[in-house]
């Protein structure tokens, strides 16, 4: 049986009908096609579904639609403003931050929320934070490198 | 110097934008009219026959719309070498490993269908398994193929010079045994597909894969389709790494499943599903006999290597002789002797992985020959620079290095780390180290004996010459081709990069062999350098007729047509071009120099559509003994790596503190991209070294299949990397450019075992270097001591 939620997404209001088992990633990808989210491992080991809920990072895999009723989500799809890209996004593509792309999302949005909150972390704070974000290509180096960009505003 | 505009720089990647927005299709992210969703059964035991499969009560649930077994499928032989197709879609009378493949259902959607699997029964006869080499040559072992006695996939045996004489006249011979741990690929995006077979029979196959042009083939082969019916397409793939290199079987599975329904069918591995299906590194045991001079001088190896392959060939033949050729080089090594053994066991398949082969040996030799350099009284440094080969050098197993800067990769992390100051001198607790290695741009010889084009490259100019398209068979997997290929279309076209558009990793559009040995930047690269020569020429043929000049003395650079001579009245054609543009945005300025946009124009209304086409092939290279083509490449790039760690010898817990790397890749195309791939290739070689290894239990069946318990490394485990990039000028290169992506692995795992030698004193022969294994070490060594 569906339940009706209510919930906020990249600043837009949704009333939808979700399974008691779907989860917030599948929402997102399959009946919304913010196909942005990306799904590495369902079961909150890879951080590629991160989005931001309520202020904190989550592993959208982890999290069921039902319980993000009433919350508030941005995902990647919501980082662009009418201004243009996030300067996440900016120094992301100018340092070749992004190889193979599927960890981006997840990233930026971990990134964002340690921004968000520490808008001037060291580089500890910064790997802290995207640790949980796993990444096979690029050895975080020029990722770190363009959040600490951001932050010092470079 | 020639001077470009666009190569050697750093370009922000075509992909970026996509990727940064969430925008870019990956393959879970296609949707089609009327898709319905596929799951496969595979099975439950490492080793048993079948008895019966009984899919009625499949058949029966509501929504399901197929089912297939072997039956249906057929019994058609398939794998990755043409020497030993061992695996079939589905397996008929017995399983291997546990994950081996038995039926697949397509269903309504992803719910049914894997309830659909749950109800087929199978009745199995279990039987004795092998799940180590050891067990798989014990004599009266289970047999896993029937056709492959013993258990031996496959076994070379080489010998080059003259390994026995070599040794009489050593000075000092040293034997040491290493043995490194099944890998996974651990890309972030799991294998997926969407199949479309069409009501004309064209089959369309989106697919995470490296080889579309390989999976294209073993598709019609294994389906009885021609090959013009069947095309692959590669979307953004995330991540392959070796492992993706392969054809499987859900590729398979879902071309039949969607030919059967009439339907697109889409399926997805799950994680746990990436780690049965595998095809990853391999668990090598080598053996290694080396023998010096006092003075240092390399004489002679001898290299025994046992690979544990699970329980089909995949890529393994490869890999086997892939863990000999690749020792050797860098270093001038007069005599060599290879025995390798791959055995299959009840465990999931291996393969190819970053290095293919040779990571595990060399690992091996590097941190053996540091003991002998001790031994000796020598600077790993030294010994290093006294056997290095140099440009010209051919080694002994016939490669031919034609660029080689392996001394300066080594000068330079030797001057970068600070070497010189450091070791020895390092306070307690800390240590340093250096290794070397190489790898080749790009396999000599295509996986199946053809004489077929390595690559070939199509370039469309658009009717007004202000966008060329680039369509490529090749494959973005991550790595940057694309933006490679789009630098160096501009460089050869003579436009700036915004004016290229690549569209890649489609069998329709081109033949590449796709993105594995490190191959694309030079093949591929030599095709889209030579198709956008063939356009600039047919562009400059139009145009010499209009303003009668000849065609060389003339050029396209960034955009413009440059004379050599004195410049034409070319106002005539200005004309022409802005009646054709009338009331567009962008005609050139009346002062401005003619524009490639103009020639182009005069071309096409000359012409009609300007297509150019290129084309690369390698020449015959190698030696003519068995095996000779494993490890020919047209180029080899060497690197070096200085490591620096921390020992906690209380938890013996090794923190990786610095990490120096040069790379010799000819000539940098993307810079960005050549320290990426560096940074890349560390971490993984990082994680090999520390942490990762695919567990098993005593029944084949996998531990760790997970992301969580699997550790790869994470940004808190890896140093920032100082990159060094060296330039050599690769003769056999588009531009003088080679590979980047493999090579600079191959010392990473070595430095880091030296380094903690020279921190602690304690030689590990065993990877992965877990606190437990090195706090260990430290023990024995102090017990010893006492």
């Amino acid at each position: 049986m569906k339940k009706m939620i209510c919930l906020t997404i990249n600043g837009k209001e949704y009333e939808l009908a979700a399974a008691p088992n779907m989860t917030l990633a599948d929402l997102l990808r399959e009946e919304l096609l913010l196909t942005g989210t990306k799904k590495g491992c369902e079961l909150g080991d890879c951080g590629t579904c991160t989005v931001i809920m309520n202020g904190k990072a989550v592993n959208s895999c982890l999290v069921l639609a039902v319980q993000a009723s009433g919350k508030e989500i941005t995902t990647v799809e919501g980082l662009e403003t009418d201004e243009g890209l996030h300067p996440l996004q900016e120094k992301f593509i100018e340092n070749g931050a992004i190889q193979c792309g599927f960890c981006t999302s997840g990233m930026l949005l971990s990134a964002k929320t340690l921004l968000d909150k520490n808008p001037k972390p060291d580089e500890l704070e910064i790997r802290t934070a995207i640790s949980g974000n796993l990444c096979r290509c690029t050895g975080y180096q020029k990722i770190v490198e363009s959040i600490k960009d951001v932050s010092e505003g470079r | 110097m020639t001077e470009y505009h666009v190569i050697n720089g750093r370009a922000p990647r075509l992909d970026a934008p996509a990727k940064a927005t969430g925008r870019a299709m990956y393959v879970d992210d296609i949707k089609l009219p009327g898709m319905l969703y596929g799951a496969i059964l595979q099975s439950p035991l490492a080793h048993a026959g079948i008895l019966n499969i009984d899919t009625s009560k499949a058949l029966k649930l509501p929504g399901v719309k197929s089912v297939l077994t072997a039956e249906d499928a057929g019994m058609v032989h398939y794998g990755v070498s043409p020497a030993r197709y061992d695996e079939t879609l589905f397996v008929k009378d017995r399983v291997r490993y546990i994950g081996d493949e038995i039926a697949a259902v397509a269903a309504v959607d992803l719910e049914t269908a894997l309830e659909a699997v749950s109800l087929i029964d199978v009745e199995y006869e279990e039987l004795p398994a092998v799940f180590t080499m050891e067990e798989a040559m014990a004599e009266g072992a289970p047999q896993i193929h029937d056709k492959y006695p013993g258990n031996m996939c496959a076994e070379v045996h080489q010998e080059f010079g003259n390994v026995e004489e070599a040794f009489a006249q050593c000075d000092l011979i040293r034997t040491d045994t290493f043995l490194n741990k099944r890998q996974d690929g651990a890309f972030l995006e799991p294998n997926g597909v969407v199949a479309d077979f069409d009501r004309n029979g064209y089959l369309t196959l989106h697919t995470s894969t490296q080889s579309p042009h390989y999976v294209m083939r073993i598709i019609a082969m294994v389906l009885s389709l021609p090959v013009g019916k069947v095309r692959v397409v590669k979307p953004y793939v995330g991540g392959g790494f070796g492992p993706k290199a392969a054809t499987n079987s859900i590729e398979l599975a879902s071309c039949l499943l969607s030919m059967k329904t009439g339907k697109p069918v889409k399926m997805n591995f799950t994680r746990e599903q990436v780690f049965l299906f595998s095809r990853a590194r391999h668990q090598f045991k080598h053996t290694l006999t080396t023998g010096v001079k006092k003075d240092g001088t390399l004489m002679a190896l001898t290299n025994e290597c046992y690979l544990e392959g699970g329980a089909y060939a995949s890529f393994g033949i490869a890999t086997v002789y892939y863990a000999g050729s690749l020792l050797g080089a860098p270093y001038r090594l007069p005599n060599m002797k290879y025995d390798g053994y791959r055995l299959y066991t009840n465990r999931p398949a291996c393969g190819a992985q970053r290095g293919h082969g040779g990571v595990a040996a060399r690992a091996a030799w590097e941190q053996q020959i540091d003991f002998i350099a001790e031994e000796l009284g020598m600077d790993p440094v030294e010994i290093r620079m006294k056997n290095s080969m140099e440009a010209g050098d051919i080694t002994c197993n016939d490669f031919n290095t034609s660029s080689f800067g392996m001394k300066d990769c080594i000068e330079a992390v030797k001057e970068e780390s600070n070497w010189s100051e450091k070791k020895g001198k390092m306070p307690e607790g800390k240590g340093i180290g250096i290794a070397t290695g190489f790898f080749v741009s790009g396999a000599g010889y295509p996986i199946y004996r053809s004489e077929t084009a390595h690559s070939t490259v199509v370039i469309k100019l658009n009717e007004d010459g202000g966008t060329a398209h680039v369509l490529t068979g090749s494959a973005e997997i991550g790595q940057g081709s694309d933006t490679a290929m789009a630098m160096i279309a501009a460089e050869a076209l003579g436009v700036p990069l915004d004016c290229i558009k690549v569209s890649s990793g489609d069998t329709d559009f081109s033949v590449d062999l796709g993105a594995y040995s490190s191959r694309q930047t030079l093949m591929t690269g030599h095709a889209t350098k030579n198709a956008a020569e063939d356009l600039k020429g047919q562009v400059l043929d139009v145009l010499g007729e209009k303003l009668k000049v000849p065609v060389d003395q003339m050029d396209i650079k960034n955009g413009f047509v440059v004379f050599k001579g004195e410049v034409p009245d070319f106002t005539s054609i200005r004309t022409i071009y802005a009646k054709e543009h009338r009331g567009f945005f962008d005609n050139p300025d009346s002062d401005e120099p003619l524009t490639f946009k103009e020639a182009a124009r005069m071309a096409f209304l000359a012409r009609g559509s300007m297509v150019g086409t290129g084309s690369y092939k390698p020449g015959d290279l190698g030696g003519k003994f068995k095996g000779a083509a494993v490890g020919t490449s047209p180029a080899y790039g060497p690197s070096a790596q200085v490591v620096e760690v921390t020992v906690d010898k209380g938890t013996g817990k090794i923190t990786i503190d610095r990490m120096t790397d040069a790379h010799d890749c000819g000539f940098a195309i993307n810079r960005t991209s050549v320290e990426a791939q560096m940074q890349g290739s560390l971490s993984m070689g990082v994680g090999e070294a520390m942490y990762e290894e695919v567990k098993f239990d005593d029944k084949g069946k996998i531990l760790n299949a997970n992301l969580g318990e699997y550790k790869i490394a994470t940004a808190l485990d890896m140093p920032n990397v100082d990159t060094i990039i060296v330039e050599s000028n690769e003769p056999n290169g588009p531009f003088g450019a080679k590979e980047v992506g493999e090579g600079a692995i191959m010392p990473t795992i070595p430095a880091i075992l030296n380094a903690l030698y020279d921190a602690t004193g304690v030689r590990i022969q065993e990877l992965p270097l877990t606190p437990e294994r090195v706090f260990k070490a430290i023990q024995e060594k102090e017990e010893r001591e006492k």
